[in-house]
C-alpha cells in the first residue's frame, strides 16, 4: 500500500497520578493507511481509548505524551495547539460512544452542524443550512431537512449517532476516529450504523480508526486489527490473520471467550467457555456438560398470562391518559435445573417480566407461581418466602452491592434476615459460598470497592446462593462484564446449575451468550414473547421475522464469514398505548415440539 | 468447584489490580483527604483554635464576664492594651460595662459554638426521620411532607425566628428551638432528596429481593448513603445557625445581657463604632468571621471530596 495517512511510534502515554508519573499506554506503534479501516481492540483498561485521545490530544493537563504521532506528514505531537485545532473535528473527525451525550441537548441539530462548517469551512448561514441538510441526507436520516429544526432529546439513540457522524463527516475527514460508537446501542440499530460507516467510508474515501472491546464488531468491519492488552500494542495484523492464526495468548484468550453466533449449531446443551491460560496460552479443555433439566418435578416457575403495565398520567388530576404495555400476555415455565433466556432489545419488557416475577414490580394481571406460591396474591410473609426461593442478580455489579457494607456481611445478611440457621453457623456459611464462588474467604471483610467487576458479580452470585434458591433471575448479569471475565461467569453460572440445580431465567440482549448458556430461549419484542423454544429449534430454525432480524443483526466474529446486509433503518416502536386500548388476543403456532412462534397481528418487522 | 476454585490467574481484567487494596474505612479516606487540602486544613485549624479557647474558656480568660462583680464599670470603654485601676491589662479592651472584651469573646464564642451545634444535631435528627419517611413512604405522605417543608422554606429564617423568640422569650434554650424550627427543613429535604435515589438504585431493589425487612433497609442500607450529602449539609448550616444566632442577639432578642455570645458583643459595641472605640464591636466580629470562614471551607472541601460521583 501507500504511505500511511496515520502513522503512530513509539507512542507512550503517562497520567500524573498523586504526583507521580505513571503510563497508560506504552510505545504503542500503528500505521493506517487511506482507505483503510484499522480496529483497536481491548478490553477496558487496555488504553485503547487512551490511544485515540492521545492522537487527537484531548487528554487533559496531568497527560503527559511521548513518541510520534505522524499525520499526512506532520508530526501531531510537536503542532502548537491552534494548529491542532484546525486539524481536530476538520482533517479528523471523531465519534464518541455515547450519543445520548455528546450532543448538546439546548442546541438544535442544525444548529449544531452548521456550527462546524461556518466555523471550520467559512461557509455563510444559508450555505451551511443546505450542506447541513445534504449531510444528514449521508447519514440516511429520513426528511432530514425539517429535521434540522429538531432538538437532540427528539431523536432516538440511532438517530443520534447519525448525526454524530454527519457532524465528524462535515469538513470531510481524511480519518475518522470512533470510539466504541455501537457500544450503547441495540444489536439492530448497531448493524445499522456499522453498515453506514462503511458505505461512508467507500464514499468518503476517508480512514477509520475503529476503537472497540467486540471482536464480532472487529469481525465484521475492519482491514487490519491491533490487539491492545494492559497499555501494549500485543498483536497486529490483518484481521483474517488475526482470528485465523492468533499468536499472543492474550489474542487466543480474547477469541476463546468471544460467543460465536452459529457455533453452537448441532449441540443442544449448554456450553462452557474454553478458558485460555494468559501466561502459556493453553486451553483448558472443556468439561462435558451435564443435562440438568428435571422434567421428573413440576416445574419450579410458572408464569401465566402476566400483563405489566404502567400508567402515564397527565395534568392536575393525574388522570391515565394511557399506558406502557411493557408485558403484554406472556406465558412460559421454567424448570429446576433450566435455563430459560429472555432476549430482545432494550424496551421489549425482558427486565420488567424478571422484576414482575419477584415484584419488585407490581404486576397489572397474570399469574407467576413459584413452586405452589401464588407470587401476586402473597402476603408479606409469603412474599418473603417467595424471595427466598426465587433470588435475582442484576446487571451492574457496582450498583447492586451497598458500598458501604463489608461483602461477608452483604452475604451473612439474607441468612440472618430469613433466620435459616443460628448465628453462629453463618460464620462458616459465609467462607463457603465465597468458595463455591471462586473467591477467597479471607476476602469477606472488603468492601465492594476493593473488587473487580467480575469478582462483585461472584459476591452477588454468593449472596443469591445464601438462600439456597431454586430459581435466578440474572438480569443482563453479564453483559457489564470484560468478554474473557463474562466467559468465566458463565462456567462459573452454569457450575453451579450442575451443583444445585438452580433454574435460571436468563434475561439478556446478547444472542451469542444466550447460544451458549440456554436451555430454552424465549425473544421478546414489545412486551410479548414472539417466539419460543428449545434454543437448537430457535436458533437453526427461526421462524419469527423479528428472531431472524435479531439474529441477522449480530456481528459474527469471524471475518471469513462476513457478509453484505440490507438492513432497513427502521426504529424500535414504543409500547405505550392509549388508555382504554385493548391488546388483539394472541395466537401461536406451534412449528415443532415444544417451540411456538406468535403468528398475527404484529406489523412485520424487519 | 474445580474450574474456579482459585481467584481467576487467567483474569484478563486490568482494573485496580496493581494498586495494592485499599483497607481504610470510608471515614478514615475522607479524614486523609481533608488534611490533605489546603483550604481544608487551614479551616480545621481555625475552628479547631477557637473550639479549643472555648473549651477552656473558664481556665484561661481573665475575668469571668457572667460575674457582675468582677466588672467595674469605671473601667468602661477602655482601648485594647489599657490597664486597670487593680492591675489588671485589657488585651482586647472593655465593653462599654467594664467587661474584658478578651474574656467576653471566649465566652461567647462558648455560646455561639454551643448553640450552633445543639441546635443542628436536633434539627439533624428531626429532618432525617422526616426525609427518611417521606422517600420510603412516598405518596400522599411524601407531598404533605414536603409541604410543609416548602411552606417553612418559603419564608426567611429569621422572621421565623423572630416571631418564636417573640412567644417564647429569651434564653439559650429558647433560642435553639427557634434555630431547630427553621433548620430542620433543610435537612429533610436533603435526606428525602438522597434517601430517593438511593431507593432507586440496585442494592436497593437487591435488598428488597432478599425479602429483607423495610427497617432494615431504610437504616442499613439506605441510611449510610446518605450520610455524606448531609454532612455536607451540616457544616454549611451550622455556620448559619450561628450566624442567625448573632444575628438575633445582636437585635436584642436572642441571649440575655448577661450571656454574652458574639452577636451581642458587637451589638454593644455598634453605638460606639462612630466615636472611634472601634474594638468592642471588631474584635468579636473577627472572631465570628473566622469561625464562619473556617467551618466553611471545612464544608467546602467535604462537599468536594464527598461527591458521589467521585466514589467507588
Amino acid at each position: 500500500m501507500n504511505e500511511p495517512i496515520l502513522s503512530i511510534s513509539n507512542l507512550t502515554t503517562e497520567f500524573r497520578v498523586g504526583g507521580e508519573w505513571r503510563d497508560v499506554i506504552r510505545n504503542v506503534d500503528l500505521d493506517i493507511h487511506p482507505r483503510e479501516t484499522v480496529a483497536v481492540v481491548g478490553e477496558s483498561g487496555s488504553g485503547k481509548s487512551v490511544t485515540a485521545l492521545s492522537i487527537m490530544r484531548l487528554l487533559g493537563r496531568n497527560a503527559r505524551l511521548s513518541g510520534r504521532i505522524l499525520f499526512e506528514g506532520q508530526d501531531l505531537l510537536a503542532l502548537p495547539e491552534e494548529d491542532m485545532q484546525r486539524i481536530r473535528g476538520n482533517r479528523i473527525g471523531m465519534i464518541f460512544q455515547e450519543p445520548m451525550t455528546s450532543l448538546n441537548p439546548v442546541l438544535k441539530i442544525g444548529e449544531q452542524i452548521t456550527e462546524v462548517l461556518i466555523e471550520h469551512r467559512g461557509l455563510d448561514h444559508a450555505a451551511a443550512m443546505a450542506e447541513a441538510a445534504r449531510l444528514l441526507e449521508k447519514v440516511r436520516i429520513p426528511s432530514a431537512r425539517q429535521r434540522l429544526n429538531e432538538y437532540p432529546l427528539s431523536f432516538s439513540g440511532g438517530m443520534r449517532q447519525r448525526v454524530v457522524i454527519a457532524i465528524a463527516l462535515a469538513c470531510e475527514p481524511k480519518l475518522l476516529i470512533a470510539d466504541e460508537p455501537t457500544t450503547a446501542l441495540d444489536v439492530t440499530i448497531q448493524a445499522q450504523i456499522l453498515e453506514l460507516i462503511k458505505e461512508l467510508q467507500k464514499e468518503e474515501e476517508m480512514a477509520v480508526l475503529f476503537i472497540t472491546h467486540d471482536m464480532g464488531v472487529v469481525a465484521e468491519i475492519s482491514d487490519r486489527t491491533a490487539v491492545m492488552y494492559r497499555g501494549d500494542v500485543v498483536e497486529t495484523g490483518t484481521t483474517e490473520q488475526i482470528f485465523k492464526s492468533p499468536v499472543h495468548p492474550y489474542t487466543r484468550a480474547l477469541l476463546s471467550a468471544v460467543p460465536q453466533l452459529g457455533s453452537m449449531n448441532g449441540q443442544n446443551l449448554p456450553l462452557r467457555f474454553p478458558i485460555v491460560d494468559m501466561a502459556t496460552g493453553s486451553v483448558e479443555p472443556v468439561k462435558p456438560t451435564v443435562d440438568t433439566v428435571r422434567l421428573d418435578v413440576p416445574p419450579a416457575l410458572r408464569v401465566a398470562n402476566l400483563v405489566t403495565r404502567f400508567p402515564v398520567k397527565k395534568g392536575i388530576l393525574r388522570r391515565t391518559v394511557g399506558n406502557i404495555h411493557a408485558v403484554e400476555n406472556v406465558s412460559f415455565e421454567l424448570r429446576e435445573g433450566e435455563t430459560l433466556s429472555l432476549v430482545g432489545e432494550s424496551g421489549c419488557g425482558k427486565s420488567t417480566t424478571g422484576r414482575s416475577i419477584l415484584r419488585l414490580t407490581e404486576l397489572t394481571s397474570g399469574t407467576v407461581a413459584i413452586r405452589d406460591h401464588d407470587v401476586a396474591r402473597a402476603g408479606k410473609r409469603e412474599l418473603a418466602e417467595i424471595r427466598r426461593l426465587a433470588q435475582m442478580i442484576f446487571q451492574d455489579p457496582f450498583e447492586s452491592l451497598n458500598p458501604r457494607i463489608r461483602i461477608g456481611d452483604a452475604i451473612a445478611e439474607p441468612i440472618i434476615a430469613h433466620g435459616l440457621m443460628p448465628r453462629a453457623e453463618v460464620g462458616t456459611r459465609v467462607p463457603q459460598l465465597l468458595e463455591q464462588v471462586g473467591l477467597s474467604p479471607s476476602m469477606a471483610d472488603r468492601f465492594p470497592h476493593e473488587f473487580s467487576g467480575g469478582q462483585r458479580q461472584r459476591v452477588c452470585i454468593a449472596r443469591a446462593l445464601a438462600l439456597n434458591p431454586k430459581v435466578i433471575v440474572a438480569d443482563e448479569s453479564v453483559s457489564a462484564l470484560d468478554v474473557s471475565i463474562k466467559a468465566q461467569v458463565i462456567n462459573l453460572m452454569l457450575d453451579l446449575q450442575e451443583q444445585l440445580g438452580l433454574g435460571y431465567l436468563f434475561i439478556s440482549h446478547d444472542m451469542a451468550v444466550v447460544e451458549r448458556i440456554s436451555h430454552r430461549v424465549a425473544v421478546m419484542y414489545m412486551g410479548e414473547i414472539v417466539e419460543i423454544g428449545p434454543r437448537q429449534a430457535v436458533f437453526e430454525n427461526p421462524q419469527h421475522d423479528y428472531t431472524r432480524k435479531l439474529m441477522s443483526a449480530v456481528p459474527i466474529a469471524d471475518p471469513t464469514r462476513r457478509r453484505v446486509r440490507h438492513l432497513s433503518n427502521d426504529e424500535i416502536r414504543t409500547p405505550y398505548r392509549e388508555a382504554g386500548f385493548t391488546p388483539p388476543p394472541q395466537k401461536y403456532r406451534e412449528v415443532d415440539e415444544g417451540h411456538f412462534v406468535l403468528t398475527q397481528h404484529l406489523e412485520p418487522a424487519a | 468447584m474445580s474450574s474456579s476454585g482459585k481467584q481467576p490467574s487467567t483474569s484478563v481484567h486490568a482494573g485496580n489490580g496493581d494498586a495494592s487494596p485499599e483497607r481504610i474505612s470510608p471515614f478514615r479516606r475522607t479524614l486523609h483527604a481533608l488534611i490533605r487540602d489546603p483550604g481544608a486544613l487551614t479551616g480545621i485549624i481555625i475552628v479547631g483554635v477557637l473550639a479549643i479557647l472555648a473549651l477552656v474558656a473558664p481556665l484561661i480568660s481573665p475575668q469571668d464576664p457572667y460575674d457582675l462583680a468582677q466588672l467595674d464599670i469605671m473601667d468602661g470603654r477602655l482601648a485594647p492594651g489599657a490597664t486597670s485601676m487593680n492591675g489588671m491589662v485589657y488585651l482586647l479592651g472593655t465593653d462599654d460595662q467594664g467587661r474584658d472584651l478578651f474574656s467576653g469573646i471566649l465566652y461567647g464564642l462558648r455560646t455561639s459554638i454551643l448553640v450552633g451545634i445543639i441546635s443542628a444535631a436536633v434539627a439533624i435528627v428531626i429532618g432525617t426521620c422526616v426525609g427518611l419517611l417521606s422517600a420510603y413512604a412516598g405518596g400522599r405522605v411524601d407531598a404533605l411532607l414536603m409541604r410543609i417543608v416548602d411552606i417553612q422554606l418559603s419564608f426567611p429564617a429569621i422572621l421565623v425566628a423572630l416571631i418564636f423568640l417573640a412567644i417564647l422569650g429569651q434564653g439559650v434554650d429558647k433560642i435553639i428551638i427557634a434555630l431547630v424550627v427553621t433548620q430542620w427543613a433543610y435537612y429533610a429535604r436533603t435526606v428525602r432528596g438522597s434517601a430517593l435515589v438511593e431507593s432507586r438504585r440496585a442494592y436497593t431493589d437487591a435488598a428488597r429481593s432478599m425479602a429483607l425487612s423495610d427497617k432494615r433497609i431504610i437504616f442499613r442500607h439506605i441510611l449510610p448513603n446518605c450520610v455524606p450529602p448531609l454532612i455536607v449539609v451540616a457544616t454549611m448550616r451550622i455556620a448559619y445557625a450561628i450566624m442567625l444566632e448573632a444575628t438575633l442577639s445582636f437585635l436584642g432578642i436572642g441571649l440575655p445581657i448577661t450571656e454574652p455570645s458574639l452577636g451581642l458583643l458587637i451589638s454593644n459595641g455598634f453605638e460606639y463604632l462612630l466615636s472611634g472605640d472601634y474594638w468592642i464591636s471588631v474584635f468579636p466580629g473577627i472572631t465570628l468571621l473566622l469561625l464562619i470562614v473556617g467551618i466553611n471551607l471545612i464544608g467546602d472541601a467535604l462537599r468536594d471530596i464527598l461527591n458521589p460521583r467521585q466514589e467507588g
